[in-house]
């Protein structure tokens, strides 16, 4: 039974793709959002907040037809990008990567924020009599002390972009081999007498490694603790 | 080195309005708790920014609200030592001390070297450590040391040994001598405690309110008798200069002279010729009319009345000229009377030998 097929396979690497780039591009963005919203005061900071949750609840689908009218081949953005630097978003892998993305987003955000938010300034203040500049104290002090709440919001991030189904199926479709990441698969899977088996294992497949994500998250975060607060 | 400070703040709670100067040497901002010395620091370090006013060291304006400067923390090459050492939890001991060095590359070589510093704070064994591992005392070393190697013009110490226990305090205080002897930072001290002042420092600005109620040689500050209520803090005392004369020659007994003859207390392990500070509470000095006899004090001196403390409480300071030093003595004011002393009265004044302890003597 775990015997995985072409398509199955394809399915799964498609998705662990779509997830880590998901992931990797907009973890800079997660950090200097949570680190704005943490550490400054500025006009608006509600409203930017509020924005950067909407993905959170309001409906995916609402996500994906929100991204095709911005991003896709007629949409504001996606003919500029178009026409200007011939890329083009829609119904491609990357256009799910960014779906993933953007469904993930808040949840990294929060994340960072909290753990930013539970830096001891005063170890700051400290690194600036020591001579270090706010970048340099961002990234000596701040980043190494919030480490254990970045590794959690990124295992988050990866585990929800892995889930993504609603706003991808919406902006990108399921095209297979191109769009067609695990959820969708299995979706299809589901929907098709007879193929019982396949849906069974993807959703196996599914779990497993959401889960060796969250056991991995834990395991990092308690190592980074250790090397803060000692045993 | 010399910083001039001229600056004001307001705390909500209370005003900063400080002026004062300092230079080479240990300088400490001496007063009680909430008198603003802690927030005067800070805006030295450039951690706050005062309201108004002005701050130069060495000559460079770091502050200075006429023309709006203020140059940051990071640029100012001042030091700072934390009451609680705030060492970086992620680095280890080593990492720590080089935290400062790494980030000041143009330096001069007269900067405190590695090998110095760790030998002279006597942390050498602790580099690999995390600092979890690190006791209070230790803790404050690394923290000394770590300030030392970002190659400070000027150290503040807000209250290093606060949160130590009474011991470890004085296992540090020798370290921050032998630091200043070594590498001659000046310093910016802050205490509330009269015990590490008459250690360690050489000049002290008393802060009163967050006003500036007097500053000078630790001596005279601490000598005047109208600031008695504020440097006495419950139990007043005066600072005498004294050298050591002999030792030992009677057993365990210390000969120290001073301006007004000579002191003999209980120590040992005085080194010949060493200058000394002696602390004499006014509640250890008794007073006579005329030269007592038969009575087990070793210290007499005779001296001439120059105030009395005029206030309602039932004791009464005296201040006692004795040779050019000034000696305190608390007494009732049912004594003053029965005594019929008043300044201009000659007295005796006993200083038991075994009343100065041993915290009261800068080694």
């Amino acid at each position: 039974m775990f015997s995985l097929s072409p398509e199955e396979l394809e399915a799964l690497q498609l998705s662990l793709k779509v997830s880590f780039w998901a992931v990797g591009i907009s973890l800079p963005f997660g950090i200097l959002t949570a680190w704005c919203l943490a550490r400054l005061e500025f006009p608006g900071k509600v409203l930017i907040d509020a924005i950067i949750h909407v993905p959170l609840v309001v409906p995916p689908v609402v996500v994906g037809y929100m991204l095709l009218l911005l991003l896709g081949k007629n949409g504001a953005l996606g003919s500029w990008l178009h026409d200007t630097l011939g890329i083009t978003v829609g119904f491609s892998w990357q256009g799910a990567a960014i779906a993933a993305a953007v469904m993930a987003f808040p949840l990294m955000v929060r994340a960072i924020r909290l753990s930013l938010e539970s830096v001891d300034r005063r170890m700051e203040q400290t690194a600036r009599t020591l001579g270090a500049g706010p970048v340099d104290v961002f990234f000596s002090i701040t980043l190494p002390l919030s480490g254990s709440g970045i590794v959690a919001g990124t295992i988050l991030a990866f585990a929800r972009a892995l889930g993504e189904f609603g706003a991808t199926i919406t902006f990108v479709s399921s095209i297979p081999g191109e769009t067609t990441t695990l959820p969708l698969a299995l979706y299809s899977l589901a929907q098709i007498p007879g193929e019982e088996g396949g849906a069974l294992r993807l959703m196996i497949i599914s779990v497993t490694v959401a889960f060796a994500a969250m056991v991995a998250a834990e395991i990092i975060a308690r190592r980074v603790r250790r090397r803060i607060a000692g045993p | 080195m010399s910083i001039t400070v001229d600056i004001r703040k307001n705390l909500g709670a209370f005003t900063v309005d400080a002026g004062f100067e300092a230079g080479n040497g240990i300088t400490t901002l001496f007063g009680k708790s909430g008198a603003g010395k802690t927030s005067i620091v800070q805006m030295l370090s450039g951690l706050m920014t005062p309201d108004t006013g002005k701050i130069v060291l060495n000559g460079k304006t770091l502050f200075d609200s006429a023309s709006r400067l203020q140059v940051p923390a990071q640029d100012r090459q001042i030091g700072y030592v934390f009451q609680d050492a705030r060492l970086f939890p992620h680095m280890n001991v080593r990492r720590n001390l080089e935290y400062g060095t790494r980030r000041r590359k143009k330096q001069g070589n007269d900067a405190p070297k590695f090998d110095d510093v760790i030998a002279v704070l006597g942390i050498e064994q602790l580099l690999d450590r995390q600092t979890h591992q690190l006791s209070g005392g230790e803790r404050q070393r690394v923290a000394i040391g770590r300030a030392l190697l970002s190659s400070p013009r000027l150290l503040l110490m807000d209250e290093p040994l606060a949160a130590l226990d009474a011991e470890r305090k004085w296992e540090i205080i020798p370290f921050i001598q032998s630091t200043q002897r070594e590498f001659g930072i000046p310093a910016i001290y802050v205490s509330h405690a009269v015990e590490e002042v008459l250690q360690l420092a050489d000049k002290m600005v008393l802060l009163v309110d967050g006003g500036v109620a007097a500053s000078g040689p630790v001596e005279d500050v601490m000598n005047r008798p109208d600031l008695i209520r504020v440097t006495g803090a419950g139990d007043p005392g005066t600072v005498i200069p004294v050298w050591v004369k002999d030792e030992g020659v009677d057993a365990g007994i210390a000969r120290l002279s001073f301006a007004g003859g000579e002191f003999r207390v209980v120590a040992t392990g005085l080194e010949k010729g060493t200058r000394l500070r002696l602390r004499v509470r006014a509640r250890d000095v008794s007073l006579a009319t005329s030269r007592p006899k038969n009575v087990s004090v070793l210290n007499v001196f005779e001296g001439r009345v120059t105030a009395v403390s005029d206030d309602e409480r039932p004791q009464a300071e005296v201040s006692i000229d004795v040779g050019g030093a000034t000696i305190w003595s608390q007494i009732t004011r049912r004594s003053l009377h029965e005594l019929e002393i008043e300044p201009g009265s000659n007295v005796f004044a006993m200083v038991k030998a075994v009343a100065i302890d041993r915290p009261a003597i800068r080694t």
